[in-house]
């Protein structure tokens, strides 16, 4: 294994950054980050449609040689208060973490630990 | 002939109440049964089948549906139009095909395709369902992102879920951990395979389905 594999990013974004982001931009930031091998920990996660809008977009992504597809592991959710309910917002996981498939294995997940392994090399390159 | 004709007080009851009709979507990740459990649906109240089903996931690439299956409970009754969906996954490797289960490289690699577009086009057939029967494999961990991310999708979208907690002839499934991960919904245990509880399914299906509820669209 050369030092380049052995050399794998980490990338904790801030609620403000995802803040300023529409849903577009923020699913565009994501899969261009992960495709180029980072993982990212969201600190505000996605909500239900934007999670469905990134499997879609990570599907036709997906190139049999270099991108296998994502991990995506969110840990809790905030219950939205009745008031928001009427507005609209829907649950939305807190922290957030998104990386290459083929790098990014999941090995358990609960309401309180996501218990993840980083494995270079792994899975399509 | 009575009042109303042939019609039953039921069905009065049905229209005023509920849905007479409902598209019901089934979902679920690849290799939990979905294709297995629509052709014990399809069986039991029509005589037909949905699908092949196989050991290989991604199976099943296109969604299938059959209209008009009605499915009865005693005096009440649902018409469904069932669509089998292809498993929703967030990666897909035709290096697992290969390796894992012996297809020749342009086999899984067109397996592969295949199945990403499959994904898409159940993602998008959740704009147009009324319900959905949420496969899920009891002999696994349920927390799984495709679990929480489909589940959390459809309750945002307000619709009404039934979580099949399937294979439960096998020996080491647990449907009681299914049931407390998502007390929200309503959990049936049961064997697609050997239809064991299907009756169970059906009762709850009719029930539960038949509900209005304001669809949120997105």
């Amino acid at each position: 294994m050369t030092k380049k594999d052995t050399e794998i990013s980490f990338n904790l974004v801030s609620r403000n950054k995802l803040d300023e982001l529409s849903s577009q931009e923020k699913l565009q930031f994501i899969i261009k980050e992960v495709k180029k091998g980072k993982i990212l920990v969201l600190e505000y996660g996605l909500t239900p449609f934007e999670q469905t809008n990134l499997i879609e977009h990570t599907m036709k992504e997906i190139e049999h040689d270099t991108f296998i597809g994502v991990e995506m592991e969110g840990l809790g959710q905030d219950r939205p208060s009745f008031i928001q309910k009427l507005l609209g917002f829907s649950k939305k996981p807190r922290v957030t973490l998104i990386g290459p498939a083929n790098l990014l294995k999941t090995i358990r997940k609960d309401n309180d630990m996501i218990q993840t392994k980083i494995i270079p090399g792994r899975g399509a390159k | 002939m009575g009042l109303f004709g042939k019609i039953s007080l039921a069905s009065i009851l049905q229209r005023i109440f509920g849905k007479k009709h409902a598209k019901i979507g089934i979902y679920g990740p690849p290799n939990v049964g979905k294709t297995t459990l629509a052709n014990r649906i399809l069986r039991d109240w029509t005589g037909d089948i949905m699908g092949s089903v196989s050991e290989i996931p991604h199976e099943t690439r296109r969604a299938k549906w059959k209209r008009n299956v009605k499915v009865e409970n005693g005096s009440s009754s649902l018409l469904m139009d069932i669509v089998d969906t292809p498993g929703v996954a967030t990666k897909v490797d035709f290096k697992d095909f290969m390796n894992t289960w012996g297809l020749s490289k342009d086999e899984a690699m067109r397996r592969a395709k295949e199945a990403t577009e499959g994904v898409i086009e159940s993602i998008k057939w959740l704009e147009d369902i009324d319900g959905v029967l949420l496969v899920m494999d009891s002999t696994q961990d349920p927390f799984t992102q495709v679990n929480v991310t489909i589940l959390g999708n459809l309750e945002a979208r307000n619709l009404p879920v039934l979580i099949a907690a399937n294979k439960i002839d096998m020996e080491e499934s647990s449907p009681a951990t299914l049931k407390s991960a998502f007390p929200q919904h309503p959990v049936i245990p049961i064997s697609a395979l050997t239809g064991y509880n299907a009756d169970n399914l059906y009762t709850t299906m009719v029930s539960h389905f038949s509900k209005k509820r304001k669809k949120n669209r997105r």
